[in-house]
């Protein structure tokens, strides 16, 4: 089972990267018993199977995952959010109210309006159907305070880093908490704005710098700089 | 304005540009060169200068045009009025509109249309000066614009013509010996696969000159592609730069 090219390589679609008894993987596809690229990115060899990590992608929902949008639509039982991908997502107004939902009664912009940001779970999602969203979970619902930040959907991994090490570091160290969507938004809320400016210009700083390693080591570096300086700021 | 040369090919065996017969036109390419797009590429293919931008998959507006089983792909061909010696029209014209249809089929194949059903990827060509083989330049700009949206790929696609000028198979032909040459042979090929995804004449060729034409406008395809792939490379270069010093670390 030949391997034709080193970890880390940058490939482009139709790169042909492995035969015999691999598995294609993310971003790869199978033809006659060989792997080939379906998109730019940098190839990942594990034991039995190879991936490419794309460099540029966009979201595809599926089941359960955590994801934030915009309110674009507001429609008259539920509403349809932007969900930063090619398909948008409904969002029911029952769900919402957590009891019937009352045409006459209840007025859906004075719950979610256009434009409001909203944290919610993908229930369902398949390929005839668009995904839909629940907010009926602890943690879900619309967003009143915080910050916004958009990095690229395939990144996020690196966000969390191995084990969650990178996200909970963030945390540790900035006080703020945060709120991943896994279509590449991310919320941060904070004591304070400066709290927040920190944690955004850290997960900024791992978007662009994705591809290195060391790079949890650098982010820790970076943060408690900038804790020293607000704290002798502080002193004086 | 355009009159007609005595000779098209001199006594060297040269072409009127210089060329020798199975030289290609100076290639340049670039990547991601309009930020609203999802991806796009700008080619110079001799005189040629063409823009090519991405977008989607997105929603399908109108709604009824949606695929229930895959993505519906939307291109349009248009040349600026200015892109011609005379003004052309900015309207859409007949040949812009089979263009448009032929640069679409030629890039189908190699687009995972079953991914992503009920969306529509529109692919834009903008030629802005235009001097012979617009029409494979287009895909070759096209291709990279997809490749550089993310949307998933089976293979780059790469574009190149031959044909007949003066009883002598040449490659890559230029505006006037397009229109004064006997046959034209635009070919477009998937190179990883070994597909060929378009294939047109226009003109008259014996079954061997035919042959021999195609063969060569596959060599040519293929010495475009090594410049396709070092275009998307480049974009990334910072990428592949920032890995080589984790090795290092």
């Amino acid at each position: 089972m030949p391997i034709f090219l080193e970890r880390k390589q940058l490939v482009t679609p139709g790169d042909l990267i492995a035969e015999g008894e691999y598995t294609a993987g993310e971003n790869t596809y199978m033809e006659n018993n060989k792997i080939y690229a379906s998109r730019v990115g940098i190839v990942e060899y594990e034991t039995k199977r190879v991936d490419v990590v794309a460099l540029k992608s966009f979201y595809v929902p599926r089941m359960g995952d955590i994801v934030i949008g915009t309110i674009s639509e507001v429609g008259f039982s539920g509403w349809t959010v932007d969900i930063n991908s090619p398909y948008p997502a409904l969002l029911r107004a029952s769900d919402v109210l957590s009891r019937p939902f009352r045409p006459q009664k209840d007025d859906l912009p004075v719950v979610l309006d256009m434009g409001d940001l909203v944290v919610a779970k993908i229930v369902s999602y398949d390929r005839t159907h668009d995904p839909q969203l629940t907010v009926a979970e602890p943690g879900l619902g619309r967003i009143t305070r915080g910050q916004i930040v958009k990095v690229t959907p395939t990144k996020i991994p690196r966000v969390i880093g191995k084990k969650g090490s990178m996200i909970s570091m963030i945390k540790q160290e900035t006080g703020c908490n945060i709120i991943l969507g896994v279509n590449g938004v991310v919320l941060i809320t904070g004591k304070t704005l400066e709290d927040e400016q920190l944690a955004m210009m850290a997960i900024l700083k791992i978007e662009a710098e994705s591809h290195t390693s060391g790079l949890t080591d650098r982010i820790s570096k970076m943060l408690k700089e900038a804790k020293s300086t607000k704290e002798e700021k502080m002193n004086e | 304005m355009n009159d007609k040369p005595e000779k098209l090919i001199d006594k060297k065996g040269l072409r009127l540009d210089g060329r020798k017969l199975d030289e290609l036109r100076p290639v340049k390419l670039q990547v991601g060169v309009i930020s609203s797009a999802d991806g796009s590429a700008y080619i110079e293919h001799g005189k040629n200068k063409i823009l090519a931008g991405v977008y989607g998959p997105r929603e399908v507006h109108p709604k009824h045009l949606a695929l229930p089983d895959r993505t519906v792909v939307k291109c349009r061909y248009h040349m600026a009025p200015f892109s011609v010696q005379e003004r052309k029209s900015p309207a859409p014209s007949r040949r812009e509109i089979e263009l448009s249809k032929v640069i679409r089929e030629a890039l189908e194949p190699a687009i995972f249309m079953e991914y992503y059903p009920r969306t529509m990827i529109n692919i834009f060509v903008e030629v802005l000066q235009a001097d012979g083989g617009t029409r494979c330049a287009a895909i070759t700009a096209a291709a990279l614009a997809l490749a550089d949206s993310g949307i998933p790929m089976r293979d780059l696609v790469v574009a190149c013509a031959a044909g007949k000028v003066e009883d002598k198979i040449v490659l890559d032909l230029f505006d006037t010996e397009d229109k004064v040459g006997t046959a034209d042979v635009p070919v477009a090929l998937m190179p990883n696969l070994n597909a060929i995804t378009l294939l047109q004449m226009d003109g008259t060729l014996s079954t061997d000159e035919f042959e021999s034409a195609v063969n060569l406008a596959l060599e040519g395809c293929k010495q475009i592609y090594v410049l396709q792939k070092e275009a998307l490379r480049t974009k990334y270069v910072n990428v592949k730069e920032e890995n080589k010093e984790e090795v290092e670390e």
